[in-house]
């Protein structure tokens, strides 16, 4: 009998497992839940002070409004108000001082959102102004710091730098992004029977709510559940921050005893909740006359705003990427995040990866312009070898660099070549428009490298009918997270996906989970989901084997059906004889990554299981009396290993490399002097739209793509890598900038049309001036 | 206390009277009153798209519209249009292609789209990238989602020939 092949099986482009929910509206996000009898609606009162300390808050006014049910001040938090994931003491309401505009001061909930917000503007707060300090040099200037520094080294930056034939000293600007998930902040806060408290939360973190929801309350965390479906896009947006709404929701529920909705309008989510940290880079480089890099002493300052959040890691991984693909034989990384009174800047996909890639690749393209070479044959020339010249910063041997192929195979389906030969004549024109090209790499490190988050649980169980209920501690964000650990329930039991029920992350099911993120969430849930699968098809096969009376061996899974020996049964029947005959048909799964560790006092370790790497080649056009600019073609070329979902991988590379794109070009955080962010909107924030996708597109998945490590099904990491294929973009309109002031120019990120025609301007200004004084 | 005002309008086909607040927005009636949860509120100022509605056959933004000026209006939401499969070509194509991740643009897009599959199906790549300009979408990147409504315009214009 020919053997039918499982639907959805692993390394099937099979769709989204909402997509049909999404196309007709009925998917149920966190604001859609059915509000239970009596809920309450909750606003939020900010600070409208960078730094002060709080004299005196009055809310009598706030009570005596029509419709309010409970007001809360850190005063009313009857557990510890601290919602820090790393340090302590992050109040998720103000206590004695204000730190930034924006940061909550009190909440009241209220029978309507309406009701609410008017009742909050009869607080009465006495603030006494304190000196803020915003920006990142203050902080540097001051030493003020929300962590201790972190430095890496190998070799004798200094020492090397002296003798270099040839040194360079500069600086980089790399601006910040908010996340602008299309659902905002939201969680609905449900008291159940003895004091306990359900949430239900627009969480990647639900542990994590659980937790800091239940240390709010002063409860255990057994008497707090958190339960999330899908949210609305995360992006590391709703890792640490989804517990301070959580947390303000949870607390009016108790106070109020009723149920309590919170969702942030737009403009009080992005006044309110942290972002991609912005950088200053300094750097201090040397190289050879062929455009070696020899040495390099680089500076990585973070403005982490008023707490630590999860600065310290961010910072720590913006250092893991100051190398992106290029062997630095003497080298020292610097990292501060620096306290300013400004929002707490959190997790965004690459966490702070993208940054200090970033500045890499700018010190790249400043020895091509020094040297006068073309820049990808700097980068080239820098690359990490595969046996020798591979040891990084962080002492790690990188054990997998497919870098060399990625490359030829990119650059000759790019026509790299012939189009730099083809732009440098249409430069050479006299046109005021310029054009540029560039072409960058990638090698982003997988694992979280706080090691013990490396670890994940899943929960399945088989009902007597042969379906299946699948859970694990990993959230559905849009990244089709779930899909794939279905798919690969399916593979190991060999039954069509559409067996598979996904449900919920809840924590009342999978305990102690790590947040969705660090690109984690396959390489983690599903290895746990196929450890539970197995252990639940190793029962079955013992028992198929004495049913049947066949040796184990002969007992295997294909297509629907089992086979034992002679006799063929469908999965749902020998589930059905197996329940009979009191097998037990449900189990747990753990895994823990293997071999990762890092320690942070020699800085040196194996902090990543392995590396994704991509390559990405943009050409831009440029209005030199404008400074506006289209991108006119992207190239993008991505390792996903062996994919388990072609069809998600590609929707990740596409999506990424866009808001890659939006980061480094349109999206501007712009804060004035007294600290309040102007574009808090996105009628000023600007992410890109349908008209900014690059005309030509081209997106593939590295076909050749295996995992060296062994992964899940040998497929890698892709939620976040693919941002980055979006510095092709920021260095081909640099390029263009170069063209059109002839020499080098500065460019610091994001490239706004402003920025770009501002450089243009100065590279020209210092070109004439140079000019001069040769005269 | 809030003014309210009787309403009557047709929603996804059936005529109805309802007494809504004086500022209460389109959008939030629908969700609210109505249970109509598909569509979303993603900005509430009219640059997302997330809210997008038909109303009278033309696409708006229900978070800037009030409820009360819907009156006497013929309003489509994506559940309506889904139950009556006037979107189904569309709603295909966005599932085949992968043209949707966490959702929440989608039913906006789709009825963004749906306008201009109706009124150009001979749109060039060019027209529906700027046709669906005014929906933002934080996942996608587009890409697909121009595949998509490239794919749904081709097989009208087909049909129509
Ligand atoms: S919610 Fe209406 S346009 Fe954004
Ligand atoms: S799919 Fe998430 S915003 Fe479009």
């Amino acid at each position: 009998m020919a053997e039918m092949r499982i639907r959805g099986g692993v390394a099937e482009g099979v769709a989204h497992d909402s997509a049909r929910k999404h196309v007709t509206g009925e998917a149920i996000y966190t604001d859609d839940i059915a509000e239970p009898p009596g809920t309450l609606h909750a606003y939020v009162l900010m600070s409208t002070q960078a730094h002060a300390r709080l004299v005196s808050i009055d809310v009598s006014g706030v009570v005596a409004m029509p419709g309010v049910a409970a007001v809360i001040t850190a005063a009313d938090i009857p557990g510890r108000n601290d919602v820090g994931p790393i340090f302590p003491n992050e109040p998720v309401l103000a206590a004695g001082i204000v730190e930034y505009i924006g940061q909550p001061v009190l909440a009241v909930a209220a029978t309507s959102i309406k009701a609410a917000r008017a009742a909050a503007q009869r607080a009465r707060i006495d603030y006494a102004p304190l000196p803020p300090v915003l920006a990142i040099e203050e902080a540097l200037a001051a030493q003020s710091f929300v962590a201790p520094p972190h430095e890496m080294k190998r070799g004798d930056a200094g020492r090397a730098l002296g003798r270099a034939p040839r040194r360079f000293k500069g600086s980089l600007r790399i601006g910040g992004q908010d996340h602008f998930y299309l659902e905002g902040q939201a969680a609905l806060a449900i008291p159940q029977e003895d004091g306990d408290m359900l949430v239900h939360s627009s969480t990647q973190h639900p542990s994590e709510v659980q937790k800091m929801t239940a240390r709010l309350l002063g409860l255990p965390i057994h008497a707090v559940t958190c339960e999330v479906r899908r949210m609305g896009g995360g992006f590391g947006g709703k890792e640490t921050q989804p517990a301070i709404i959580a947390g303000i929701a949870a607390v009016l529920a108790w106070k109020a005893k009723r149920p309590v909705k919170l969702r942030l309008d737009r403009d009080d989510d992005m006044l309110m909740t942290g972002k991609r940290h912005d950088f200053l880079a300094r750097y201090d480089v040397g190289h050879d006359d062929e455009g070696r890099i020899l040495a390099m002493d680089l500076v990585l300052a973070a403005r982490a705003g008023h707490t630590a959040d999860l600065s310290s890691s961010i910072v720590d991984r913006a250092l893991f990427h100051a190398d992106n693909c290029y062997f630095i034989p003497d080298v020292r990384l610097i990292g501060y995040c620096c306290k300013t009174n400004t929002q707490s800047n959190t997790a965004f996909r690459g966490f702070g990866g993208p940054q200090g890639m970033l500045a890499i690749e700018h010190v790249i393209d400043c020895i091509a312009r020094r040297v006068g070479k073309d820049p990808l044959e700097v980068r080239k020339l820098n690359y990490y070898g595969t046996t020798t010249r591979n040891v990084t910063p962080y002492h790690q041997a990188i054990e997998d660099n497919n870098l060399a192929e990625l490359t030829a195979a990119l650059e000759a389906s790019s026509a790299y070549v012939a189009r730099r030969r083809e732009i440098e004549q249409w430069n050479g024109t006299g046109s005021v428009l310029k054009k540029g090209l560039a072409f960058t790499p990638l090698k982003f490190g997988i694992s979280f490298t706080n090691t013990f988050l490396n670890q994940a649980g899943a929960l399945i169980h088989v009902y007597s009918d042969g379906s299946v209920a699948l859970n694990h501690g990993g959230t559905e964000m849009g990244q089709g997270l779930y899909i794939k650990i279905a798919q690969i329930v399916a593979e190991e039991f060999q039954i069509d996906v559409e067996r598979v029920k996904i449900t919920a992350t809840t924590t009342a099911k999978v305990p102690n989970t790590s947040a969705t993120a660090a690109s984690s969430g396959t390489d983690l849930n599903g290895m746990a989901a196929q450890a539970a699968a197995r252990e639940i098809k190793t029962r079955l096969i013992a028992f198929a084997a004495r049913h049947f009376q066949v040796p184990t061996g002969a007992v295997r899974f294909a297509g629907n059906r089992v086979i034992a020996g002679e006799t063929d049964v469908s999965f749902a029947e020998l589930v059905g004889l197996a329940y009979k005959a009191r097998v037990s048909l449900s189990s747990t799964g753990f895994y823990r990554t293997p071999l990762v560790h890092y320690d942070r006092a020699t800085a040196s370790g194996r902090p990543f299981l392995y590396f994704a790497y991509g390559v990405a080649v943009a050409e831009v056009i440029v209005d030199t009396l404008t400074g506006e600019y289209k991108v006119t073609r992207a190239d993008l070329l991505h390792d996903v290993g062996r994919s388990i979902n072609p069809a998600i991988d590609l929707g990740q590379i596409e999506g990424g490399f866009i808001q890659g794109m939006g980061w480094l070009t349109t999206e501007e955080l712009w804060w004035d002097k007294q600290g309040a962010l102007k574009t808090h909107a996105p009628s000023t924030y600007k992410i890109p739209v349908a008209r900014d996708l690059p005309a030509d597109f081209r997106v593939k998945i590295w076909e050749r793509g295996e995992n060296p490590a062994e992964t899940i099904h040998r497929s890698k990491a892709v939620g976040e890598p693919p941002l980055m294929l979006a510095n092709a973009v920021f260095f081909a309109l640099k390029d263009a900038v170069c063209a059109a002031s002839g020499g080098d120019a500065h460019l610091d990120a994001p490239a706004t049309p402003e920025r770009v025609l501002l450089a243009i301007m100065d590279a020209k200004a210092s070109a004439q001036k140079l000019a001069a004084s040769a005269e | 206390m809030e003014t309210t005002i009787e309403i009557t309008l047709t929603v996804n086909g059936e005529r109805l009277t309802r007494r809504v607040a004086a500022r209460q927005h389109l959008v939030d009636f629908l969700r609210d009153e109505l249970e109509l949860t598909g569509s979303h509120a993603g900005c509430e100022h009219g640059v997302c798209g997330a809210c997008t509605l038909r109303v009278d056959g033309e696409i708006v933004r229900g978070c800037l519209m009030l409820a009360v000026q819907a009156d006497g209006a013929r309003v489509d939401t994506i559940e309506g249009l889904s139950d009556s499969g006037e979107i189904v070509e569309l709603q295909r194509a966005f599932v085949e292609r992968n043209a949707l991740q966490c959702g929440f643009c989608t039913p906006g897009m789709l009825i963004a789209a749906a306008d201009l599959v109706a009124r150009k199906p001979a749109a060039t790549r060019e027209e529906i990238r700027e046709h669906l300009s005014g929906n933002f979408c934080r996942c996608t990147g587009y890409h697909a989602i121009v595949d998509a409504v490239e794919t749904a315009c081709r097989a009208r214009a087909g049909r129509k020939k």
